[in-house]
């Protein structure tokens, strides 16, 4: 998923670099609100974890390997903001030590990659968690569910980009069919994987998962006749 | 950090997850495929892999996922990986310390409050 220089031309890399640098300076200015100093290592934990999975590909159909994006698993464990900081560090160290996605195309990253996945996955996230009931097992298939797709939402943006600024002359709508048929199947991969460490996280701390704070809280309340009546229908 | 009765520490907790994340980035990365990922295999068969350019820093020490200088392909993969690990929490960690602190400053224009406050700290804020 990581787009090299050259694909994708010069304005259109530009304008996703300013969406990006707003983004994450946005994400920046919420962090400082919402991160304890206490949890800074907790954060620095979660993008050195998300680093390591991106580097464990996982073979797909057809000669094709995909690996974790990670934005909804950082986005759980730590919050949407602080959690799409974690995730443009990460591609920032990619693309600066390991040459591994273009410097012109670090803009387009980390929108792909970072925002779209910890602020949309989060968003879907959220969504899942108010349709199911309230308990850790949720929690997990939300996170799992909305990983998922986040990956396939992250194709989809790489398909705007493209449409926009794209060098290739294929046709726009034969990449986003190629884009999105195999990142449906990468976007299972990255489901599991956020589930099973989003499902870890909880066995042993589940008071440091920020998609989990709910949980805690619906323990101490006194259920209202509204509540009863959602639980038992 | 005390337990506070929990059953791991936060300080544990974090040991413990930099060293699975250790242990995946060294172990399990250079098992990892090596087959073209989702995006690459679309450039090659839609025709636009050849739009790509030459990355700049291909040159870099550990350009690759490879350190320079280390033969065994298994090893320099790893220890890339370990680098990756070690700096990706160093980066992130000061990032948001140097964040949280100035925006503290800004925010209350009292000078630090990351410790107890004293009298002498107190007599020095700054407006």
């Amino acid at each position: 998923m990581h787009i090299p220089d050259g694909f994708i031309d010069g304005s259109t890399s530009a304008g996703a670099a300013a969406v990006a640098a707003g983004g994450i300076g946005v994400s920046l200015r919420r962090a400082a609100e919402v991160l304890d100093e206490r949890r800074v290592p907790l954060a620095g934990l979660v993008a050195a974890f998300v680093f390591a999975l991106q580097m464990l590909n996982f073979p797909v159909a057809g000669g094709t390997s995909g690996h974790l994006l990670g934005g909804v698993l950082a986005a759980v464990l730590v919050g949407p903001s602080v959690g799409a900081v974690c995730i443009a560090v990460v591609v920032a160290i990619q693309a600066l030590l390991f040459a591994d996605g273009g410097l012109s195309a670090l803009g387009l990253n980390v929108v792909n990659m970072a925002l779209i996945t910890a602020f949309g996955g989060y968003a879907l996230f959220a969504l899942l968690r108010r349709v199911l009931p309230s308990r850790s097992s949720s929690v997990v298939a939300a996170a799992g569910i909305a990983a998922g797709i986040s990956v396939v939402l992250s194709s989809i943006a790489f398909t705007a980009e493209y449409a926009i600024g794209g060098a290739g002359t294929a046709s726009v709508t034969t990449v986003a069919g190629a884009m999105v048929s195999v990142h449906v199947l990468i976007g299972i991969g990255e489901g599991v994987i956020t589930g099973l460490v989003v499902s870890a996280v909880l066995a042993s701390r589940p008071d440091l998962v920020w998609g989990a704070r709910s949980l805690a809280l619906d323990r101490l309340r006194i259920p209202s006749p509204g509540d009863t009546e959602r639980v038992a229908s | 950090m005390s337990p506070n009765g929990r059953r791991i520490g936060l300080a544990a907790f974090v040991v413990g997850g930099l060293v699975v994340a250790s242990g995946l980035a060294f172990f399990v990365s250079p098992r990892a495929s090596r087959e073209p990922d989702g995006l690459e295999n679309v450039a090659n068969e839609e025709g636009f892999a050849d739009t790509g350019t030459d990355h700049a820093l291909d040159d870099a020490p550990t350009a690759g996922y490879e350190v320079r200088g280390v033969d065994d392909d298994g090893l320099s993969t790893g220890l890339a990986g370990l680098i990756g690990v070690a700096l990706t929490f160093a980066a992130t960690g000061l990032l948001f310390l140097v964040v949280r602190r100035s925006s503290r400053r800004r925010d209350r224009s009292t000078g630090p409050t990351d410790a107890p406050p004293t009298a002498a700290r107190i007599s020095a804020t700054r407006h």
